[in-house]
């Protein structure tokens, strides 16, 4: 019979690496998605993955059995992943400009649009919405994805952020704000 | 008519309102110009839900606890667990000089470390002091490894194997301060001595001599860790704790 997360993380607690290894295996691909989609890159989400489940072993006492071990690991992760965008951005303010696109897996999706002339203008769009991604802030990215993407509620979202829930709804607000404002002409023109 | 403004829209579209949804949604059906802007809202979010996402296949969890296996500490189950923070690092203080006494008994301890062992095996709570002198003590060793290499600017290749000598002699020694965190369930200083754990190895294990740009992006890795900071900030906060260690028993925030 297989084990539920909150077995496993009692047997985990225990010292049992193994129940670790089921949630490891159990959670690893949902994290992905959660990772790829905070840092829009394919490199970075499988570190950041690696690195959660490693802050997740590390505090598995801290972990409230009452919650879902789910949650908890996309606040992990979610965490990670914004430490991560932050670190890039510092070291990015630090370097001299380079191309930005290169790294972005989001630029590089398969389009499904059938004739040359429909395949660009789809990746024109995947470029514009990529872009405008890539132009919001960390705190407003999490709080976007976290909202409309993991569909987690606001009080979840601020948990994350350590903010008010005020101030998270905020910054989902300022989020679609920025993605209206930089897509709406696109979205327009393809009426 | 008062219209609904782009937040509370926005809102609307997560049904995070504060206010009434079926007052929004009718005011919606009646109003063509708060109409447009929801749809407008609408079709822009739909747009950026059509971004597909790169797949992991099954065996990827599989992959992953093969990459951090190795990284996952041995747990015990932690007797100390019902005790006040400050007495679990006394009682970590007095297990620990209990190895390191152990250890110098065989001839394998390392000096510093040796003298925590003795001085606290004698006296727990001389012993959690002395501790906290060590993991000092060991932070600011570090800091000075780190700080070297960050300020160093040179034009020809640069011989770091000095660094690289301490930094080896550390990572040495971190393995015995981190355990102690992690047994006290004092993630924070453990989550830091890991990160400094990780940077010194990689110093110790890079080439002996580096180039100005290899020394450059070395230095620019540390500064983007963030590991100077973090080892500015646990250190003061050892210190602290070092001030306040036998003058005030289990009051207050204990943990470094």
């Amino acid at each position: 019979m297989e084990l539920t997360d909150r077995a496993c993380v009692a047997q985990a607690r225990a010292g049992d690496a193994d129940a670790f290894r089921v949630l490891v295996e159990r959670h690893s691909r949902s994290l992905f998605r959660l990772a790829f989609r905070m840092t829009g890159n394919e490199s970075d989400a499988e570190d950041v993955v690696q690195e959660s489940f490693l802050r997740a072993y590390r505090q598995l006492d801290k972990f409230d059995e009452r919650a879902t071990f789910g949650t908890w690991l996309y606040r992990i992760t979610a965490n990670c992943s914004l430490d991560l965008m932050r670190s890039r951005k510092r070291r990015s303010e630090q370097m001299a400009p380079s191309d930005p696109d290169r790294d972005d897996p989001i630029l590089n999706l398969p389009s499904t649009a059938p004739s040359p002339e429909r395949e660009a203008q789809s990746g024109q769009v995947r470029d514009r919405v990529a872009e405008a991604l890539r132009e919001l802030s960390a705190t407003e990215r999490t709080a976007f994805v976290l909202r409309h993407f993991e569909g987690m509620c606001i009080e979840d979202v601020s948990r994350v952020l350590e903010c008010a829930p005020g101030a998270a709804k905020h910054s989902v607000f300022r989020a679609v704000q920025k993605l209206r404002r930089a897509l709406e002409p696109l979205v327009s023109t393809a009426k | 008519m008062t219209h609904l403004s782009e937040e509370e829209l926005v809102l609307h579209y997560y049904g995070e309102e504060e206010g009434d949804t079926l007052a929004a949604e009718q005011h919606l059906d009646t109003c063509g110009e708060c109409r447009a802007v929801y749809t407008s809202l609408q079709r822009v979010l739909n747009v950026v839900d059509g971004l597909t996402l790169p797949e992991r296949d099954a065996a990827y969890g599989e992959r992953v606890w093969r990459r951090i296996e190795a990284r996952i500490p041995a747990r015990r189950r932690r007797w100390t667990g019902w005790l006040p923070a400050r007495a679990r690092w006394a009682a970590a203080a007095t297990a620990m000089a209990s190895l390191l006494v152990a250890a110098f008994f065989i001839g394998r301890s390392y000096t510093p470390a040796r003298r925590v062992g003795a001085v606290a095996n004698a006296d727990p709570k001389a012993g959690e002091r002395v501790l906290l002198v060590a993991v000092g003590d060991y932070l600011e060793r570090s800091q000075m490894v780190l700080v070297e290499l960050v300020n160093a600017n040179p034009q020809h290749p640069l011989d770091i194997s000095a660094e690289q000598e301490r930094a080896a002699g550390l990572v040495s020694e971190s393995g015995l301060y981190r355990q102690t965190a992690e047994h006290v369930g004092d993630t924070a200083v453990a989550d830091v001595l890991d990160d400094l754990d990780r940077v010194l190895l990689e110093i110790a294990h890079s080439p002996s001599r580096l180039s100005p740009g290899e020394l450059e992006t070395l230095r620019q890795r540390l500064e983007a860790e963030g590991i100077l900071f973090k080892i500015r900030v646990l250190g003061a906060n050892v210190r602290n704790q070092e001030e306040s260690a036998p003058e005030k028993p289990s009051a207050g925030r204990q943990k470094l």
